[in-house]
């Protein structure tokens, strides 16, 4: 996971004719996490999709280094497919080891699920199908947009375990909340003090 | 290499899971039934407008299929997710068509076979019309891709993707239906040049498509 690397510089989005942000700057080296904060609309799942490459700053630069996972409010696994196989097809694409999937599965605390189709899972256990995809995958970068939504009290601790034993392992986090996530030491980023009104 | 071949295994498997593979065949096989009641069982006048019949009938199924080609998989997110490993949008859409044909063609062809018996085609005739379909199908295959990249965010993308397909759809039917009665094999080989030309421009102008519904 070393020669990781997440570099944003003065960046700026621009969604339809309304500027979000503006001015933010990140730099995050293997081992460093930031946590994305502020209110509904005010452009966190928008940073998250610049630093995943899906969107273009509208000024700024996006540097990364290493490969990405993203877990956002979709969850991209088909419907009909047992869990495991489902989430064997992106680990398949990510080129993880075999067990990969097994190993996520367990730290998700979705062993027992593998057989089931997707459809068939709860609110909460869909959310920890997307995070044990982002485990699965092995990329040093995890983007993670409200990885606490619709997560108990246990299933939050495991979020905190995971992506700690990400962090400690020289990997990167960017996570996305409006509610307080377990994560150990990291940089926050208020995306609402780099509104264009707030910040001229 | 790996990617794309895991791409058309899945895009395989979901055809196969959600039955759409059996509408095209179906419809093929509905109008062939039907065509004999609207102009009557004379075998002279089945023979000869009935592989044009055929042609027309695989025309309008590859629009069938238009709206679980593309839409599903872009509101579930599987596209941005694919995006994200770093394989292009073109990459995507090359696997698609290949999966999407092999889930369209040969099937058609199969069906073909049943409904040029309805229609009283001779021997001759259908050996052109399935060489004319092996052909035509990943054409036609391309095009219902093509327009599904093209409407995916939309709603009502129905009645849109028959405009803009059948403009495209045009010449392959004229060179394919031409085809039957041609003795000279010129219309096939205007048929092949139609038909790569579609494959070829699938691809990106998909990908293109997709990257522009991204942003």
């Amino acid at each position: 996971m070393n020669g990781a690397s997440l570099r944003l510089c003065d960046v700026a989005c621009l969604r339809g004719d309304r500027l979000l942000f503006r001015g933010v700057s990140l730099a995050l080296a293997p081992g460093g996490a930031a946590l994305l904060t502020g209110s509904n609309g005010v452009g966190k799942s928008s940073l998250l999709r610049l630093c995943a490459g899906l969107l273009r700053p509208y000024a700024g630069s996006v540097d990364r280094e290493g490969r990405l996972a993203l877990s956002d409010e979709r969850l991209a696994l088909d419907q009909d497919a047992p869990l495991e196989r489902a989430l064997g097809f992106w680990a398949g694409l990510d080129g993880a080891a075999t067990g990969a999937v097994r190993a996520a599965m367990d730290a998700m605390a979705l062993g027992p699920l593998g057989p089931v189709p997707v459809r068939m899972l709860s609110t909460g256990q869909r959310k920890r199908a997307m995070l044990a995809r982002v485990i699965a995958s092995g990329a040093p970068i995890w983007l993670l947009d409200e990885p606490g939504n619709g997560l108990d009290e246990a299933s939050l601790a495991l979020l905190g375990d995971a992506v700690a034993a990400h962090v400690a392992r020289g990997g990167i986090v960017v996570a996305a909340s409006h509610q307080p996530l377990p994560l150990p030491a990291c940089t926050t980023i208020a995306l609402g003090d780099y509104r264009p009104e707030t910040a001229a | 290499m790996r990617a794309l071949r895991l791409m058309i295994a899945r895009d395989l498997r979901q055809a196969w899971a959600s039955a759409g593979l059996w509408l095209p065949v179906a419809f093929l096989l509905l109008v062939a039934s039907l065509y004999p009641f609207a102009v009557g069982p004379d075998a002279a006048v089945l023979a000869r407008t009935g592989g044009g019949m055929i042609w027309i009938a695989a025309l309008l199924a590859c629009l069938l299929p238009v709206d679980r080609l593309i839409a599903p998989d872009m509101e579930a997110g599987v596209l941005d997710q694919i995006a994200l490993r770093g394989i292009g949008d073109e990459m995507l859409v090359a696997a698609r068509l290949i999966a999407h044909w092999l889930g369209f063609g040969p099937p058609l062809m199969l069906a073909s076979l049943p409904a040029a018996a309805l229609l009283k085609l001779d021997a001759g005739t259908i050996l052109r019309l399935e060489a004319g379909l092996l052909l035509g199908t990943p054409a036609l295959a391309a095009l219902g891709l093509l327009v599904a990249t093209l409407t995916a965010g939309l709603r009502s993308s129905g009645a849109l993707a028959g405009l803009l397909a059948l403009p495209l759809a045009v010449p392959l039917l004229i060179f394919g239906a031409g085809s039957l009665g041609d003795g000279s094999g010129a219309a096939i080989k205007f048929l092949g040049a139609a038909s790569l030309l579609m494959v070829a421009i699938t691809p990106f102008a998909g990908g293109a498509a997709i990257r522009a519904g991204r942003e």
